[in-house]
């Protein structure tokens, strides 16, 4: 043992070795650095960097880390930020924190992690819920919720059937361990995703008004505690190598990059943290992510002004032979870093010990103003954090409009053929809800846990999820995350403001009221001058449409390099909106419920088609501009609807989006059973009445009693209405009249329209629907004969001894 | 009356269960995985979640913790002991129930809400229901398959001991659509789906998982509780 360890002490490049071996040829290239980055560290340390300097350089200065092509455009975000004086902390900390009330704030952001996912679709999944959820916690919260949004290849395409199921059981697996409701998010198929699926998970916290933690390493004299699980070598250039390069064909090879979750240990260290919280035991605190040490050490040397003397052979670590820079580069999760003030160490490591979690004093607070690491005596880095944490390289890269834009907004999908006979128009929207797209998404969602903590007032498919936060008043938040990439690609800068205008008329029809705003930017290579076009029009977009609509976006995450050669991803800049109840009992579900109430449309209809799921699903075609975007009218369409739910004038409403009102009816219709009878209006033609996808609609619901008083609200707030029909009974069919009797009308039984949308993805992913027969129980309970007992018996004990034939592709979970 | 729930270090629904007893009228006392005493507690809700991580088999680890051992011994005496989910999982991993549970037959976590019949109304948690009664609760489980030899389950089928069974589907592929059974004296539940999940019309499929607590303290006030 000392041996071993003698030898790997003696094998590790000091600063003493460094500066005495100025020549030595650095793998920095490999490490994802331009010979100009490299040079400047040079400059920085006036020496060369150390091996372990020079990962922590090729880590924090990452793409991923350094927002480097981003940062000049995100500032936007900040500049253009309307005041709002319930924004407690924004852009640039984990995660930015809003005020509910004048006690109780809650955080929130969506991130990432896309190529991990690509690589170990169970793992990187599942870790990319335990790395938003840690950053809720690094601000003092207690995370109660997680939302994922995912976008796959081609829903028939065979890696779609590997990544899918991987993925969807990693999001479940970590969430549902954590104990943490999953309450919405999205699902979308697009071949665009063939390499490169997205992965964006959501989390909300909620902590006290004045529990907002810091993560200053504050204090010369104070101890550095690293707490959670073991160190080991998952993950190592995960973020260099992995999130900031082009998959290629080497990516297979790159498995042992992606972490592995534990999220018991996770769990523990939720409630060590709140505990450490409580107590008001800590000075500082962050969580380790990407970049896992390094980023928290500089981090929070940096933020403070102070210096750090870290001993990192007092880290835990799984395997004895690590080296010093696979230490500090290492991504295992499950770790937490506290500044602790001496007097109060014995109490966190208590704490620690209450709740199993491994804790260990790894280092001090000091004013020199320099990390210094040693490994066994010997000083292997000494750095200025701020150079690596604050001073990393800005880029103010290349754009240019995409070369193919001019010929592809020219492709107008309002110059295809449409149906219109009643049997044409019955047909796409049976075909319309069975499309991957569309289509019931239970398969995916039964298997997250939208019940634990016992506070879920809406989950998905509502429009956005609700969930109380105060027992007592009934106070609560609502969120919804959505984006519509095909927009997107057809205009950057308005699909944004689309997917803005989604995400918050989502949330405003369930009756909460918008205030703030988290965003995850997924595009392909920033080195693309077009891809660089692409996001700073998306970025763009967003800031306007924040700044019109009056809402701060309060953090997010940008993810770059989601290109497999030279072909990148839509450009996907996922939206989410965080919205206010004072009660969450006046919460507006999306389902018809009562017979007689009738229907209204909200909102105006244009033929406006291009970009549509119509237009993908029957012509696979994209092309032409998206649909117009006014965000003053979703604005009113969202006070409308706040007060709406205060005075109980509507019963149920739902957004029109993908598939537009076709798709909303069969929805609607589907929720919780009860048909409806719809007469189309005559100024349109009956399909694009039924399937264009203008934005700012909304089908209402209203008790027949109410129809004055919802009549004058919406004069009130000057928006244009169609009244379209009548929810029917229970059991009734879908009956859609159209105004013209060229076109006719059809009807289409519920049961046929559920088997349409809910066949889909057991189809495609297997099993979810297939049921044994029900047991025939006896139906005497307490005594039957063992006779008759043994003969029933056959059938079900073959069903449960039937080998589990999936075994293989699950086994990732023991790992 | 006085209620202990207990929480393991993983445990998740131990809130939740706390909040559906104080509903029903009870007093609640959080009872720790690491402490033996049950505190004078009446009855005891082992929640759901993943005990100790749960990546051994379920409740395996449980079973051996120290307020386990105090459990075990009280549930023989005749208390009340409701395991819900993973709490149904370390009862029969503690003997205090027949069978186990493994893996769902699709190999999913699942959840829904689900229909059950309530086949037995003969213990100290369903007294509240009668027999062939249609109740709607939340399923949520990845290990929820209830299985035990064929002649268990005869036992079980003629001693009355299955207390409620999966109707409308099952949704893990439980032998016999087994949703939750009791111990021969009924003092003992071991139930699958939640009834936690199901007390309030705000965040609940129905009320119906209301009718587990208040039958367990119709069930100490009949037969007084110990001073």
């Amino acid at each position: 043992m000392t041996e071993m360890l003698d030898q790997t002490v003696a094998a590790v490049d000091t600063v003493r070795l460094a500066e005495v071996t100025p020549d030595e040829l650095q793998p920095y290239l490999e490490l994802g650095l331009k010979d100009d980055e490299y040079q400047r560290i040079r400059q920085i340390l006036g020496r060369r960097p150390t091996q372990s300097e020079l990962a922590m350089y090729s880590i924090m200065w990452s793409e991923h880390c350094s927002y480097k092509s981003s940062k000049v455009h995100l500032r936007q975000f900040g500049e253009k930020a309307p005041p709002s004086d319930r924004l407690l902390a924004g852009m640039g900390e984990n995660a930015g924190v809003i005020a509910i009330n004048d006690r109780i704030a809650v955080t929130f952001k969506v991130e990432s992690h896309n190529h991990p996912s690509f690589v170990e679709p169970y793992q990187g999944a599942a870790t990319g819920v335990g790395g938003i959820v840690r950053d809720i916690l690094a601000m003092g919260a207690r995370p109660i919720l997680v939302m994922d949004s995912l976008r796959f290849g081609a829903a028939d395409h065979p890696d779609t059937q590997r990544v899918l199921p991987g993925v969807v059981g990693g999001v479940g697996g970590y969430g549902n361990c954590l104990g943490l409701p999953n309450i919405g998010g999205e699902v979308v198929f697009d071949e665009c995703y063939q390499g490169n699926p997205l992965v964006n998970a959501l989390s909300l916290g909620v902590l006290p008004v004045d529990g907002l933690q810091r993560k200053e390493a504050d204090g010369p004299g104070n101890i550095v505690v690293l707490m959670g699980a073991k160190t080991g070598r998952d993950g190592i250039g995960g973020v260099s190598v992995l999130a900031s390069a082009t998959f290629d064909e080497a990516s297979q090879a790159r498995r042992p990059a992606v972490q592995v979750g534990d999220p018991f240990t996770e769990k523990l260290l939720i409630e060590s943290c709140l505990e450490l919280y409580q107590a008001n035991l800590i000075v500082g605190v962050q969580d380790l992510g990407g970049a896992g040490l390094t980023c928290a050490l500089t981090e929070t040397a940096a933020a403070a002004g102070t210096g750090m003397d870290v001993q990192l052979e007092k880290v835990h670590l799984r395997e004895a032979s690590m080296e010093p820079h696979e230490i500090l580069a290492s991504e295992s999760q499950e770790r937490m870093l506290f500044i602790v003030e001496p007097a109060k160490l014995d109490a966190v490591l208590g704490i620690a010990q209450l709740w199993g979690v491994i804790a260990t004093p790894i280092g001090v607070v000091t004013d020199s103003g320099r990390v210094r690491i040693t490994w066994h005596g010997e000083t292997v880095v000494d750095v200025p954090p701020g150079s690596l944490a604050d001073d990393g390289p800005v880029y103010a890269r290349p754009l240019r409009e995409p070369a193919d834009l001019i010929l592809l907004q020219a492709d107008r999908a309002e110059t295809l053929p449409r149906p219109h006979h009643d049997h044409e128009l019955r047909e796409t929207v049976l075909r319309m809800a069975a499309s991957p797209n569309l289509c019931d998404r239970s398969w995916i969602t039964e298997q997250y846990d939208r019940y634990v903590l016992g506070n879920t007032v809406l989950a998905q498919p509502e429009d956005s999820g609700v969930v109380r936060l105060d027992e007592e008043t009934g106070l609560g938040v609502a969120l919804a995350l959505d984006c519509n990439s095909r927009f997107a690609r057809l205009d950057p800068y308005e699909g944004a403001k689309l997917a803005l205008a989604e995400a918050y008329r989502n949330v405003a029809v369930t009756g909460a009221d918008p205030v703030a705003v988290t965003d995850c930017l997924n595009f392909g290579s920033p080195e693309d001058p077009a891809v660089m076009w692409q996001f700073a029009e998306a970025v763009r977009g967003i800031a306007d449409g924040c700044q019109e609509l009056g809402i701060p976006v309060t953090g997010g995450n940008v993810s770059f390099y989601n290109q497999t050669g030279a072909v990148a991803i839509h450009p996907t800049p996922v939206v989410g909106v965080l919205g206010v109840f004072d009660n969450v009992a006046q919460r507006i579900p999306m389902g018809f419920s009562h017979t007689g109430d009738v229907l209204f449309l909200i909102g105006e209809t244009r033929l406006e088609l291009s970009g549509s799921e119509w237009a993908w699903v029957t012509h696979q075609h994209l092309g032409g501009r998206p649909p117009k975007v006014d965000l003053a009218r979703e604005q009113a369409i969202g006070a409308f609807m706040a007060q709406a739910a205060q005075s109980g004038l509507v019963r149920s409403a739902h957004d029109l989006s993908d598939g537009g009102l076709a798709q909303a009816l069969v929805e609607s219709t589907l929720r919780k059973g009860f048909g409806a009878s719809v007469h189309l209006p005559e100024q349109l033609e009956a399909f694009t009445a039924l399937f264009s996808e203008s934005a700012g609609r909304v089908l209402v619901a209203v008790p027949a009693g109410h129809r004055q008083a919802f009549e004058a609200l919406i004069a009130e707030h000057e928006l244009p209405v169609t009244e379209l029909g009548l929810v029917e009974g229970e059991g009734a069919d879908l009956t859609v009249v159209a105004a013209d009797a060229h076109t006719g009308q059809f009807s289409i039984p519920l049961a046929e329209l559920r088997a349409a949308f809910s066949g889909t993805l057991p189809k495609l992913f297997g099993g979810a629907t297939e049921q044994p027969a029900p047991y025939a129980a006896p139906a005497a309970v307490a005594i039957e004969t063992v006779e008759i007992m043994s003969a029933e018996l056959g059938t079900a004990d073959a069903v449960a001894e039937e080998p589990p034939a999936a075994v293989a592709e699950e086994d990732t979970e023991g790992r | 009356m006085k209620i202990g729930v207990v929480t393991f270090p993983g445990s998740l629904d131990d809130g939740d269960a706390a909040r559906a007893a104080r509903i029903a009228g009870a007093e609640v006392v959080r009872l720790w995985h690491a402490d033996p005493d049950l505190h004078g507690v009446d009855a005891v809700v082992l929640p759901g979640g993943f005990s100790y991580g749960d990546y051994l088999r379920c409740g395996a680890i449980a079973r051996f913790a120290p307020v386990m051992e105090t459990i075990s011994a009280a549930a023989r005496d005749g208390m009340p002991v409701m395991g819900i989910c993973n709490g149904f999982q370390i009862l029969c991993e503690a003997h205090l129930l027949p069978g186990a549970l493994t893996r769902n037959q699709h190999l999913h976590f699942r959840n829904r809400d689900q229909w059950l019949r309530i086949e037995n109304s003969d213990t100290a948690w369903t007294n509240h229901f009668t027999p062939g009664q249609e109740i709607l609760i939340p399923v949520k489980n990845g290990e929820g398959c209830y299985v035990a030899d064929q002649r268990t389950l005869d036992e079980l089928e003629a001693n009355g001991q299955i207390v409620a069974r999966y109707i409308q589907g099952n949704p893990n592929g439980s032998t016999r659509d087994i949703a939750a059974v009791r111990n021969t004296a009924g003092n003992v539940l071991g139930i699958m789906p939640h009834p936690e999940h199901a007390v309030e019309a705000l965040t609940g499929p129905s009320l119906d998982g209301l009718g587990f607590f208040s039958s367990v303290l119709k069930h100490l006030a009949g037969v007084g509780v110990p001073a």
